[in-house]
Order: C-alpha cells, then sequence, then structure tokens
C-alpha cells in the first residue's frame, strides 16, 4: 500500500496539493502514482507565469513505461518549477511527497483547494483501483 | 549466440582495405566533377574486406529473434506469417521496373491491380471509396482527421475543436488530433472494457469533431455499444473515425462501414502479409464513406473505357491533397493484393475465424493454468489481456520480468504495458499462423516461469540469460541516449 499523508490534498489524478503558509500551493503527483508509472526519464514541467485552469494538462511525465499528463489540480499561475527535475527525475520516485515536487501555484480561489479529495477518501481511491 | 559484443562494421575497419584485394585494379577514371565541388577528405566509411562485410551482416542476422525462427505474440503488431508468394510476385520484374511516372498507358497492369485492391479493401470494410496513397498507419490517420477537418470546413462548421478519443487508444491517435488542430478529450473505458457511453453522453457536443475509435479495442475486445456510440456522436454533427490498424479478427465478419464509421485507415502491413515491425515501409489505406468522399487524399486510381488512371485535383478538386510526392508505397499495396486473391473471400474468413479462436484458446488455457485476464467474462478477439498485478504483489515480480524470462524459453515476449489502463499487463497476440503444439508450448513456458517465480523470483529478475544481451539499462538508455559511433579522431 503507497504511502498517503494526510496533511495533503488529492486529485482522482494522482496528483498531490500542500498548501503554504503563505497561501501557495506546491504540487506533485503521488506515490502511488510514482509506482504504477515506474523508474521517471524525463519530466516536462509548466513555465513559470502560465495560467492553467483546474483540470488542465500542465506537465509531462515520461517513465520507462509511459508518458503520463499531469493535471493542474487548481485554477491559478505558476509561480515556480523544480528546477532540479531537469537533471534527476529519479527525486520523484524516490520522494514523490517532498524533494519530488513539480511546481507551485498560486490559487486563484484558495476555497477550491478545501473541494479535493482528502488523505481518507484518496487512500480509498486507490485501493479501489488495486481490485 | 552467446557473445556479448559484437563489433560494429567500422571497428573491423582497417586503412586502405578494399574488398577486391586480389581482383584486377582498374585505374581507368572517368570522373568529370569539377574539383570544386567534390569533397576534401574522403567520407568516414568502414574500410572491409568482402569477407569481412558478409561475415559481419551474417552474424548479426543470427541473433534475429524473428516470426521465421520464434513464436512472436506481441499484440497489437500482428506479427503473423506472410506467405512468400505475395513478396515473390510482388518482385515480378514488370513491377520492379516500373516507373511512378511513366505514362498511365505503359502501367495498366500495375494500375489494374490497384483499382482491384481499392475494390477489394471497399468490399472488405464497408466503404464507399478508398485512397492507396497514405504511405503508413499514422500517416493513413493523418488523412483521416485531415478529411474530418475538411468535411466541416467545406459546411462552414468552423467551431467544433474537439477529438474524442477512448484512454485504451493507440497513442497515435491523440497525436493524430493534435497534428490537425483539435484537442482530444479522453473517454474512459467502462469495467467490461467496452467505452463509457455515459461518460461519451457527457462531454460529446457541437465543439465535438469526430471520435477515433478501435474497434476490437485494444483490450482485445469488440464494442458492444457501437452503434450506440455511432448514433450520439452522429446526432452530435461529428463524424467517427476507425482505427484499423488491425483488421485480422473482423475480415469477412463484420465490416466498419456498417458500424458507422466515415472514415478507416488500415495497416496493410499488419494484416495484409508486409512483414511488420522491421521499420517499414508500410501501407496505411483510408476508406471513406459518401460524405468524405470528395476530400481523399490523391492520386486514386480511376478507371473510364480506355482503362486506368490516377485521379487528380481535376477529378477531387476537394481533396486534402498529396502525402507524397509518389503514389503509395507499390510494393506494400501489391503484397496486400496477392494476399487478398490468394484467400479470397473464403480465406479471409478463415483468417478471422483461426485468429480469434487462438486468442480464445490460449486465453483459456492460461486461465486454466493459474494466471489472471484483465477482462475474464469477455470472449477475446485477435488479441488478449493477461495481467500480473497479483505476481507482482504476491511474488514481487513484473511483467517485465515475465517477458525478458519468456525469451530465455524460445519466445519473444507479447506486448508488455500497454493499453496503459490495465496494470502490469501483457497483450497477447498469437495470430492465425500458430498450431495448437506451439501455443501448448507457449503455455508450459508460463507455467514454468510462474513456478520460477513463487520459488526463485531472483532468476526472474537477472533474466534473459541467454540472448546475445542481458537485460538493458531502460533508465540510462533513456536519460543517456547514445546512438552515434564515435572514432578516435570524431568526439
Amino acid at each position: 500500500m503507497s504511502n498517503v499523508p494526510n496533511e495533503l490534498k488529492y486529485t482522482k489524478s494522482h496528483e498531490w496539493v500542500r498548501t503554504q503558509t503563505d497561501g501557495s500551493v506546491t504540487v506533485g503527483i503521488t506515490d502511488h502514482a510514482q509506482e504504477l508509472l515506474g523508474d521517471m526519464v524525463f519530466i516536462e514541467l509548466p513555465e513559470t507565469e502560465a495560467n492553467y485552469t483546474a483540470g488542465d494538462e500542465c506537465a509531462v511525465v515520461e517513465s520507462v513505461k509511459a508518458a503520463s499528463d499531469v493535471y493542474s489540480p487548481i485554477t491559478g499561475e505558476v509561480i515556480a518549477i523544480n528546477e532540479e527535475l531537469a537533471d534527476t527525475p529519479e527525486i520523484v520516485n524516490q520522494d514523490a511527497f517532498d524533494t519530488g515536487w513539480l511546481f507551485k501555484m498560486q490559487p486563484e480561489d484558495p476555497g477550491e483547494i478545501d473541494e479535493l479529495m482528502d488523505a481518507e477518501a484518496y487512500a480509498e481511491l486507490i485501493a479501489e483501483e488495486e481490485h | 549466440m552467446h557473445d556479448t559484443h559484437t563489433p560494429l562494421i567500422f571497428e573491423h575497419s582497417r586503412p586502405g582495405r578494399v574488398n577486391n584485394t586480389h581482383t584486377q585494379r582498374n585505374t581507368a577514371s572517368v570522373n568529370t566533377i569539377p574539383d570544386t565541388l567534390l569533397r576534401k577528405t574522403p567520407p568516414r566509411l568502414p574500410e572491409v574486406s568482402e569477407m569481412d562485410a558478409v561475415r559481419h551482416y551474417t552474424r548479426l542476422s543470427q541473433k534475429n529473434f524473428s516470426i521465421d525462427t520464434h513464436f512472436y505474440p506481441l499484440g497489437s503488431c500482428t506479427m503473423k506469417h506472410n506467405p512468400r508468394a505475395c513478396n515473390t510476385l510482388a518482385m515480378l520484374p514488370g513491377f520492379l521496373g516500373r516507373h511512378p511516372l511513366s505514362p498511365e498507358q505503359h502501367g495498366q497492369g500495375y494500375l489494374s491491380c490497384m483499382w482491384d485492391l481499392q475494390e477489394i479493401l471497399k468490399d472488405v470494410t464497408g466503404m464507399t471509396a478508398v485512397s492507396l496513397t497514405p504511405m503508413a498507419g499514422a500517416q493513413g490517420e493523418f488523412a483521416g482527421v485531415a478529411m474530418i477537418r475538411a468535411y466541416h470546413d467545406a459546411n462552414n462548421d468552423t467551431t467544433r475543436s474537439e477529438i474524442l478519443v477512448p484512454d485504451a487508444a493507440h497513442g497515435t491517435n491523440p497525436a493524430t488530433a493534435t497534428m490537425c488542430g483539435y484537442a482530444t478529450k479522453e473517454i474512459p473505458t467502462d469495467a467490461n472494457g467496452d467505452v463509457d457511453v455515459d461518460a461519451l453522453k457527457a462531454v460529446v457536443g457541437p465543439q465535438t469533431a469526430g471520435i477515433m475509435l478501435t474497434n476490437p479495442s485494444t483490450l482485445g475486445v469488440f464494442d458492444r455499444r457501437i452503434k450506440e456510440i455511432a448514433e450520439i456522436v452522429h446526432d452530435a454533427g461529428g463524424l467517427l473515425y476507425y482505427d484499423g490498424a488491425n483488421l485480422n479478427a473482423i475480415l469477412g465478419k463484420v465490416k466498419p462501414g456498417d458500424m458507422g464509421f466515415d472514415v478507416i485507415h488500415m495497416n496493410l502491413h499488419k494484416t495484409f502479409s508486409t512483414p511488420h515491425g522491421g521499420g517499414g515501409p508500410g501501407a496505411g489505406p483510408v476508406g471513406v464513406s459518401e460524405r468524405l468522399k470528395p476530400f481523399m487524399p490523391i492520386p486514386v486510381v480511376g478507371k473510364n473505357d480506355d482503362g486506368y488512371y490516377w485521379l487528380t485535383e481535376k477529378d477531387l478538386p476537394q481533396t486534402i491533397g498529396r502525402l507524397s510526392t509518389f503514389m503509395g508505397n507499390a510494393g506494400v499495396l501489391l503484397r496486400a493484393y496477392i494476399y487478398a486473391l490468394l484467400l479470397g473471400r473464403e480465406g479471409m474468413t478463415r483468417v478471422a475465424d483461426y485468429a480469434t479462436l487462438n486468442a480464445n484458446y490460449l486465453m483459456a488455457k492460461l486461465n486454466q493454468a493459474g494466471f489472471d485476464m484483465a477482462l475474464p467474462e469477455r470472449r477475446a478477439t485477435h488479441e488478449f489481456i493477461l495481467t500480473l498485478k497479483r505476481q507482482a504483489k504476491e511474488q514481487g515480480v513484473t511483467a517485465m520480468d515475465f517477458a525478458k524470462r519468456l525469451l530465455d524459453y524460445g519466445f519473444h515476449a507479447p506486448t508488455t504495458y500497454f493499453p496503459l489502463i490495465v496494470p502490469e499487463c501483457l497483450l497477447i497476440e498469437p495470430t492465425e499462423s500458430e498450431s495448437k503444439e506451439t501455443l501448448d508450448a507457449f503455455v508450459e513456458a508460463m507455467v514454468a516461469i510462474q513456478k520460477e517465480a513463487e520459488s526463485d523470483a531472483e532468476t526472474l529478475k537477472g533474466a534473459p540469460y541467454t540472448m546475445p544481451m542481458r537485460r538493458l539499462d531502460d533508465v540510462k538508455a533513456a536519460r543517456e541516449l547514445d546512438l552515434r559511433y564515435k572514432t578516435d579522431n570524431n568526439q
């Protein structure tokens, strides 16, 4: 069973969202997602200052098995990307919830974050998928 | 078979070595190219004797793991037997020597074959017209969606911006939609392997240009609600595209035209007797319904009282245009034509019967042997999906470990990790060419590997052991792609 930290919010498409004290959010893909994808070989990140609507494709994670789109979990502007991933995409495999983050966003409506799944709901979702 | 390093042809090279060491040296020179146009340094080509070259390439050919030497159940790729007669006849001197731009009256024989092939493919697919010109499957797809765009444009219906694609689709489908300027909307698959019709209803609308479907799908099952899907998309004003990459299961049984499709491409290099998997050339003809006929890519073979001729812009002013300089891959089209004649109507039906029987037999045997199927309740078409999710959990072995170990047992691995929506999957396509004995031997190998997984998983993780190369480091290969040979003075 994959690790599902309690303090994060989740999407059905396996992104996680962490709210920072300044109101911005950090986004990554879950441990479950990296486990399914396998060893990462390339990660394409959005450009900073790009604006996305919740559900937009905004990044691509490519592993030895497949290339998968990453969807923006909320509506807002990209304010930072994880530059480390260009040379060492494997951090996503090693530490999906922390140093393997993908990008940071400034949400347009912070209320949108509350509508995402909590850890319990996400754990249920992946348990269902494993059946 | 077990040398780990075969030198490159460049490594055999010795300065000044030539292939005619002992024959007479011909020193006559007829060089009329001006000095200013001649290169100053010779090209860096390998300098080897004829013997070196022959041995080198023969050795490489012996490393082939191919349909001619092994069972090759690579799902979605249709590694079936291609009768040698098809190739022999396609290589008749009259075909080989014919220049594609020679006058039509000099090529009536070839043109008549292509006309007949168009007619046969129309009949097989139930479409109104066929253009043979696309050079490969991906180009056929491009032509198909370009026609959908041309159709909407011709109707001044320019607000349609989306192509619907099921999540089980070939990766080329969304790529094609993007190439034609459409956004892709993904449709989920339901638990039974059919397109989720409720989800389809939710996203279809005035922005829908069309849907791209493979039926049978990449899950190896026939979508039972295809009529309903066609109706939903047509009612919204969209068109239906049939990805006919593989027709093995439906030949002579069911026609995409009857299912309501407006356009289809066919990979003749899968179903119609061109060896596949070697990187080409292929042929991806497109078939169209009445409403897309004006937009077909040119040239198309026409026929009048004087004989056969090429239809051009004059005959099809609304055509999406040419896809290449010439008229399609003549050799591949000829093999397809000859194959179709060899089979006849009766043989085509038999291809579908045996492709389906072999897949279902193999699926049932593997199921009895304890393997899990992705869709156990469904009848397979020409291929089926086995999932090793349980083994991954219980024994820690993956689909890739099974695939690599199969090589040691003398079988090419099935397709792994496709379609993406089934975890730890093997997509297995035995094709109509294989005997019961071969299929049984494959099941035995799978059972033996399962026993190894239970008793000695480490063995599996190190496989293959008997191939010229051991397991490659996929991650390193993808991250540090290095395909070029470097000589000492060319770093």
